[in-house]
């Protein structure tokens, strides 16, 4: 019998991957400890701001991606869906691959994804030829019009972006994840490796994770702990969570006696 | 402040409703003040407990009972500091294009009574200025100018903003306040960030301080981030100079304040604050009230807790060793190697600075502090 990890592929945009993490690139202390941490991580998908490239620098974020990995280059810093398709088509043109993370973010302070720019943005990426990973509230309807319009993955945020919280969306992913016909990647306020964990038993597809890992005492161990964190809720995931009781259930059953010996 | 309007040319004389000088006008700052008198050692406790504040709860932070929990007011700040912005800092530099001022303000070097050798870059000079910036690595410029109306006029800095734009990933202007169709010319030309640092916020200091020119109506300043944020701008700043009231822990009860009637107001805008100490320029000002380094060190983390979202900047008026102290504490962007003359980058310039510099290092310098430090100096943040 085969493992359970072998043959179990993230697929998107028919393109296999064997790490079911993302990285985000923000907020390191250095482009060295951003690649350790990718390597750690093992990610194969790493997310760039184009706010942030500048091939000019002398030391450029870029520089630190292995070139194994997929640049998903994201819009972070558009407002509205025109700036997101600008920023977009801008990183296309400067090399970047066809694939873009998109995030419409009006509100700075807490960067909730905007709904309405967020489809209108994800319907003219889709039909520009981009494959397109929408950044979205944990909104099943949301999810399934952002499907409909062509997206890749949806990627529900799990908590606030940046919080470490872990899942308050819970009930609203839990649909998510029963409608989606494309991978739900939980994208935002996974603090923990457990956190990750948790979201991949759900039956989250991937989880994309940067605060956690770029804030830790030693983001590099903490990219190693989320990768087995990841792997770990996959398995249960696939192993099939044995379940909850509201009371105890006893490993003997007490009518044990009624049975035949 | 008070709603009370000083009658002064064709200017409006009050705030606009609706605007965050208006709800930061129905504030009583008075019983803000008062309450840091009056705070006690479980208030302080109950804030610093919370993780994050409001601008409300800066009065407890700045009391003398926080004060007697300075380490632990500043390990709540580190940690949101570094959830919220990680570990990098943000650079930018400052870029006079001139120093021509017809207002008279006691404690500018660009005064308009100072005998001080004056300059106007031309648009191509302030272009090589801003070449020589970019070849030391900035992304982010602020254009800086003396008030005047006639020599640094809407369309020479209209002008300067769209030949800039092409080079400068992020442009930033902190000049005189204008209308918002003007602020709309210069977000259309390329410009994104506006600073307007109200100077103070006590009425009767900024009436003796401003003796002379448009800057003396202090409403119309005090709406100008409004303005600006109708008009489109992204990025706002707002401060006081600690140094010209009497009393800095109302000045900074202000500040926070307004940074939080702004972000309410406009949700879209990014905020933020800075509180620089005056330093000696030209016409001799000597700072009110001083501000010691562990009364700076306990604002930076009172505003980091109670203002949690806002960037915090900190320029070259500081010296070197306590930029790098309080980095870790909230400041998120730092200047570097500044020169507050025009022309001061491209080549030697004679022209009169605004104020003395305290950390000289150079642009890399400061990198590779903040580097040694654990901290990403991030040069670049925007693509327009």
């Amino acid at each position: 019998m085969a493992t359970l990890t072998t043959e179990d592929r993230l697929v998107i945009a028919g393109r296999p991957f064997g790490s079911r993490l993302l990285l985000g690139t923000g907020k390191f202390p250095s482009n060295a400890s951003l690649t350790a941490s990718i390597e750690a991580s093992a990610a194969e998908i790493v997310t760039v701001a184009l706010r942030r490239v500048d091939p000019s620098a002398a030391e450029d974020i870029l520089d630190a991606l292995p070139s194994s990995v997929l640049l998903l280059v994201n819009t972070s810093g558009a407002v509205d869906a025109d700036e997101a398709v600008r920023l977009a088509r801008l990183a296309r043109s400067g090399g970047a691959p066809p694939w873009v993370k998109l995030e419409v973010t009006p509100d700075p302070r807490h960067l909730w994804p905007d709904p309405v720019e967020t489809l209108a943005a994800a319907e003219r990426l889709v039909a520009d030829g981009f494959t397109v990973l929408p950044y979205c509230p944990a909104d099943p309807v949301l999810c399934k019009r952002l499907e409909e319009v062509g997206c890749a993955t949806v990627m529900p945020l799990g908590s606030f972006i940046g919080s470490n919280q872990g899942i308050t969306s819970r009930e609203t992913l839990g649909v998510i994840l029963e409608q989606a016909t494309v991978p739900v990647v939980v994208d935002a306020g996974l603090g923990a490796p457990s956190h990750a964990a948790d979201a991949m038993e759900l039956g989250a597809d991937a989880v994309l994770v940067n605060t956690a890992i770029a804030t830790a005492a030693d983001p590099v161990t903490m990219a190693r702990a989320f990768r087995l964190g990841v792997e770990a809720g996959r398995l249960a995931y696939r192993a099939g969570l044995a379940g909850q009781a509201p009371v105890a259930r006893a490993s003997s059953p007490l009518t044990g006696f009624l049975e035949p010996v | 402040m008070t709603g009370v309007g000083v009658e002064l040319g064709s200017r409006p004389t009050q705030v606009p409703a609706g605007t965050a000088a208006a709800d930061l006008l129905a504030i009583d700052l008075a019983e803000w003040r008062r309450r840091v008198e009056t705070a006690t050692a479980a208030d302080v406790g109950r804030v610093i407990g919370a993780g994050r504040g409001r601008a409300a709860d800066l009065p407890v932070l700045l009391s003398a009972a926080a004060t007697a929990r300075l380490e632990d007011l500043a390990a709540a700040a580190h940690r949101l500091t570094v959830l919220r912005f990680g570990r990098a800092v943000r650079l930018f530099a400052p870029l006079y294009l001139s120093n021509e001022c017809v207002s008279v303000c006691t404690y500018c070097g660009f005064s308009a009574g100072n005998e001080i050798a004056r300059r106007t870059l031309t648009v191509d000079e302030a272009v090589a200025e801003a070449q020589a910036l970019v070849e030391r690595g900035f992304r982010h410029v602020l254009l800086v100018a003396g008030e005047h109306a006639r020599i640094i006029s809407k369309g020479y800095l209209e002008e300067v903003v769209r030949a800039l734009a092409p080079l400068v990933p992020q442009l930033s202007v902190e000049v005189q306040v204008w209308d918002e169709a003007t602020y709309r010319r210069l977000v259309a030309a390329g410009c994104d960030g506006l600073i307007v640092y109200q100077e103070t916020y006590d009425d009767d200091t900024y009436a003796d301080v401003h003796r002379l020119g448009k800057k003396r109506n202090a409403l119309w300043r005090l709406a100008a981030p409004d303005r600006g944020a109708a008009a489109g701008m992204r990025r706002l700043g707002i401060g006081a100079l600690l140094g010209l009231h009497g009393d800095w822990r109302a000045e900074a009860l202000a500040v926070a304040a307004h940074a939080e009637a702004l972000t309410r107001r406009w949700w879209r805008c990014e905020v933020q604050v800075s509180l620089p100490r005056l330093r000696p320029a030209a016409g001799g000002y000597e700072p009110a009230d001083p501000v010691d380094d562990r009364s700076l060190t306990q604002l930076v983390c009172a505003l980091r807790l109670c203002l949690p979202d806002a960037g915090i900047s900190l320029s070259t008026r500081e010296p070197a060793a306590l930029r790098d102290a309080l980095v870790p504490l909230g400041v998120t962007t730092l200047s570097a190697g500044s020169h507050t003359e025009p022309g001061g980058y491209a080549g030697e310039s004679d022209a009169e600075p605004q104020f003395e510099i305290s950390d000289d290092r150079s642009p890399a310098e400061v990198a590779a502090a903040l580097r040694s430090l654990g901290y990403d100096p991030v040069w670049k943040d925007w693509q327009r």
